[in-house]
């Protein structure tokens, strides 16, 4: 980041808030319902944006939320475009300012649009209503003969036009409509929502002008890179700070603390210096030993070897529907199968970072971060500052995918300015991130099931081992593992009478945490991917089975929330099912050589199905096209949406042919991209997205794309080679 | 050691450690953030830049090996995005978190003026040295070929 760049963003976020003769509206979103009463009390959970109209008529749209690569700094300046009858072609958009007394900037779960939508029209329609009021008290006129068009007011019959910037120092003054009862446009008459937009910031990142958190640059700033322990848990036991300091450019050595609870930071050595690279070369010197910790005899070997026992005995019962097990004991058609899964790393592109300077009357930070409101307040708890003397900068972030949900990062660059006073960069290399992550659980199950004689769905048991994330991040995840594991697994949309799932904890020293779209690419696999051997078993057609087992329309509760959680709804997943079929040609004869599967899952509230081609030749799998079906509700962006499908589709073939996270004496045995391998250029298939224009409520479209790969795939090889994938990545020699 | 070389149309002259990858000298000396780290091993491409005209990593070429020589970076493409492969990108909206891009644009203007109307195959081929995690892969073919299109409907310049 330029010095300029850092001034005018600096003076924005100074002035921004604090311009008197601009329009300022700002509200909360209650998170679940309950009396706005109720809302207050809650610990910060609401969403907020601000419409920003200045009196020489500029109009940004500030942003609350953290954009990723997800396009969310697209989508929801969109919402907020429609409703305020904006130009988009004028819109600007701003980062908000960390400020979680108002804002929730928590970026996950897919859940940014579908959080969104509602306040963010009510938001966009009341400034648009208070300018309105404006213009007529202007004009001396019925309001009712004004109306807002391309950032303006306009008098029908008078022809006169007023901007939004001549009218938002009066707007200002007017009371703030209602949001529960402003009108909101009609949706027949949406010119934005709905219609494809390009992305906001797609010029900054095609001109290497887009401002990453690794491009932060402070005045005095020095780069830091940390020798962390290699085995989790591990702690420092000596080190040569002497012979680090000798390397030129080396300015510092720093030990920092680990912190177990959290922020989950490692701890280690921290060498400074004038660049990254000269901090890189000081960390080589160092001849760090380590205490190894309780850890150290950790492997992906030990692990198994635990998910095998585990898998001996019962597990904690989480759901129970008649009787499973006596209904596959006695059933004529039953089927069993066991499913593996390693930990997996999030590779975002652009390695961990994070810019803090402490001062003594003030603190400011350039994150990365899918959570600034956490970043603030680990800078706060490190720095020991009042919290509104902490400014958190949100950065575009090079990829987040649930890591950049974390704070280890934040804390260790806290920890470092604390001591030194000075604005620090630290900086992950590769091997740091790759081997210092927060990974998908590795996982273990054991699926049976039975046909009866008609065909239908007599049982399903599903048991489940694993490193759970949950049990690593809270108490009552310690007490209930099983929460965060299994999501659609348990409330599958194939109707039967005996349902049966178990869960047992595996331990493990391998911290964990979200990866794109969690335990649903797990569960999306296993379902789909049974459901597939139960049709085989029924000698079913896999498609026509699935849409037998649904069967009627009905709407499946949430069983992990049934409360909150919206239902399944069989008619719309019986809708992305018969999409995909029909655009993919399901059922037309394959070229020799190419087999076809087909897979369908619900997550984070929306549906999609996907039909895959692929071909198997000398031990390798081949992908040749995907065809999607997706319903997400009313796609806001949908050319966002195809994008992010897209994308979930290469993210979900790195996990099924190439990644693999393994644990070789408690620590991680893959570093770089050579030996943790992606899809690259040549191993991308033909991908096809069938997007619903739905008029439901638009829900997430970041992960769902995810969990259906894998299976679909896998299917498509049984369909192809007759052998069944039970465990990923796929390994040549269970193709052969 | 001072090191002089052309970046970007300009003499440059740095007095850095010879061994520091031309990477780090941009981002940290010349703080010019345009061209990511992303392996450090010459492994995904994020740092790709042109070095007399050819497509190189910046993450493994010592300084020393670039004195003399013309570098041009993501922002020596063209002072307002306005070059062909840049435009493409825009259109097929190619970016998404846009980390790899710099490197992928750099790496695809490097292939343009090798094969001005490269085939899909051939795309795949230069291009997969550069990773997308975003998995952008299918909408850089596309925008390579619309590149192309407008390469060659542009009158040639002197």
């Amino acid at each position: 980041m330029t010095t300029s760049l850092l001034v005018d963003r600096r003076a924005f976020l100074k002035t921004g808030a604090a311009v008197g003769a601009g329009l300022l509206v700002g509200f909360h979103l209650p998170a679940s319902a309950g009396s706005a009463e109720e809302q207050e009390k809650k610990k910060p959970n609401p969403l907020n944006a601000w419409v920003h109209i200045t009196p020489d008529n500029h109009v940004s749209l500030l942003l609350g939320k953290s954009e990723m690569g997800q396009g969310i700094m697209t989508a929801l300046p969109m919402i907020l475009a429609e409703e305020l009858s904006l130009d988009w072609s004028k819109v600007k958009v701003e980062q908000a300012p960390t400020n979680p007394a108002i804002y929730d900037h928590g970026t996950g779960g897919s859940g940014s649009v579908a959080g969104s939508y509602l306040p963010l029209r009510q938001a966009g329609a009341a400034a648009r209503e208070m300018l309105i009021s404006a213009a007529a008290q202007r004009w001396n006129v019925n309001r009712d003969t004004c109306k807002a068009v391309d950032g303006g007011v306009l008098h029908g019959a008078r022809k006169d036009f007023l901007t939004y910037g001549e009218l938002a120092e009066d707007a200002a003054k007017l009371p703030i409509p209602d949001f529960h009862t402003v009108p909101l446009k009609n949706s027949d008459d949406f010119t934005i929502i709905g219609h494809d937009r390009k992305r906001y910031e797609g010029s900054a990142k095609a001109t290497g002008k887009a401002m990453f958190g690794i491009d932060s640059r402070m005045p005095g700033m020095q780069f830091a890179v940390i020798a962390r322990c290699p085995i989790f848990g591990g702690r420092v036991k000596s080190y040569d700070a002497a012979k680090a300091k000798a390397v030129r450019g080396v300015q510092d050595v720093i030990s920092i603390d680990p912190v177990s609870e959290g922020a989950f930071s490692a701890g280690g050595v921290a060498v400074l210096a004038e660049n990254s690279w000269a901090a890189m070369q000081g960390r080589k010197a160092l001849e760090i030993t380590w205490d190894e910790g309780p850890h150290a005899a950790e492997s992906s070997e030990w692990l198994r070897k635990q998910f095998l026992e585990n898998a001996g005995k019962p597990g904690k019962v989480v759901r129970n529907d008649g009787d499973a097990d006596t209904t596959i004991a006695s059933a004529a058609k039953k089927v069993e199968a066991t499913y593996e899964f390693p930990f997996a790393a999030h590779a975002t592109m652009e390695p961990m970072n994070c810019t803090v300077h402490i001062r003594p009357d003030g603190a400011e930070a350039w994150v990365p971060t899918q959570a600034p409101q956490w970043a603030q307040d680990i800078i706060v708890g490190i720095s020991k500052l009042p919290r509104e003397s902490v400014v958190v900068h949100t950065t575009l972030m090079g990829g987040g995918f649930g890591r950049r949900y974390m704070g280890d990062f934040v804390m260790e660059a806290a920890q470092i300015s604390k001591v030194t006073g000075k604005p620090v960069q630290v900086l992950w290399t590769r091997e740091d991130d790759m081997q210092h992550d927060f990974y998908r659980p590795a996982s273990y199950h054991k699926l049976s099931g039975a046909v009866d004689a008609q065909g239908n769905l007599a049982a399903w048991k599903h048991f489940q081992t694993s490193t759970s994330i949950d049990a690593m991040w809270s108490k009552e995840g310690k007490e209930h593992p099983e929460n965060s594991e299994f999501a659609t697994a348990l409330f599958i949309p194939y109707a039967t009478p005996n349902y049966r799932v178990e869960y047992t904890l595996a331990e493990s020293g391998v911290p964990r945490a979200w990866w794109r779209s969690v335990e649903h690419s797990s569960s999306g696999f296993i379902v789909e991917c049974f459901v597939d051997e139960l049709a085989a078993a029924a000698g079913a057609d896999p498609y026509e089975f699935r849409l037998k087992l649904i069967g009627d329309d009905r709407k499946i509760p949430d069983f992990t929330n049934p409360k909150q959680g919206k239902p399944l709804d069989t008619a719309r997943q019986k809708g992305v099912l018969k999409l995909a079929a029909e655009k993919a040609g399901w059922g037309k004869p394959m070229p020799k050589g190419v087999g076809r599967g087909i897979a369908a899952y619900f997550s984070f509230e929306s549906y999609t199905a996907c039909v895959a081609d692929v071909s198997v030749k000398n031990g390798a799998v081949r992908v040749h096209r995907l065809v999607y079906a997706v319903d997400c509700g009313r796609p806001i962006n949908p050319e966002g949406v195809r994008a992010q499908v897209e994308s979930a589709a290469i993210y979900a073939l790195s996990a099924s042919l190439h990644d693999a996270i393994t644990i070789k004496g408690g620590r991680v045995e893959q570093g770089n991209f050579n030996t943790y391998q992606m899809p690259r250029m040549p191993d991308t298939p033909k991908t096809e997205v069938h997007v619903v224009m739905s008029k439901e409520e638009p829900t997430g479209i970041g992960e769902p794309g995810l969990p259906v790969v894998a299976a679909s795939v896998c299917n498509a090889i049984y369909a192809l080679t007759k052998k069944r994938i039970r465990r990923l990545p796929i390994r040549k020699e269970d193709l052969a | 050691m001072a090191v002089t070389f052309t970046l970007n149309g300009k003499a440059q002259t740095v007095e850095v450690d010879p061994q520091m990858p031309l990477l780090w000298v941009l981002r940290d000396t010349l703080n010019m953030t345009g061209t990511k780290f992303g392996c450090g091993m010459a492994l995904c491409g994020a740092c790709t830049v042109h070095i007399n005209g050819e497509a190189s990593r910046s993450c493994i070429m010592p300084i020393s090996a670039v004195s003399g020589k013309n570098v041009t970076t993501i922002e020596g493409l063209s002072a307002d995005g306005s070059h062909p492969v840049q435009q493409a990108w825009m259109e097929e909206d190619v970016p998404q978190c846009g980390y790899c891009q710099s490197g992928q644009i750099m790496s695809a203007v490097a292939l343009l003026s090798k094969k001005p109307k490269p085939s899909d195959a051939e795309i795949d081929d230069f291009m997969q040295g550069n990773i997308c995690r975003c998995g952008t892969y299918q909408r850089i073919r596309k925008a390579i070929h619309r590149a192309a299109d407008l390469q060659s409907a542009k009158p040639k310049s002197a």
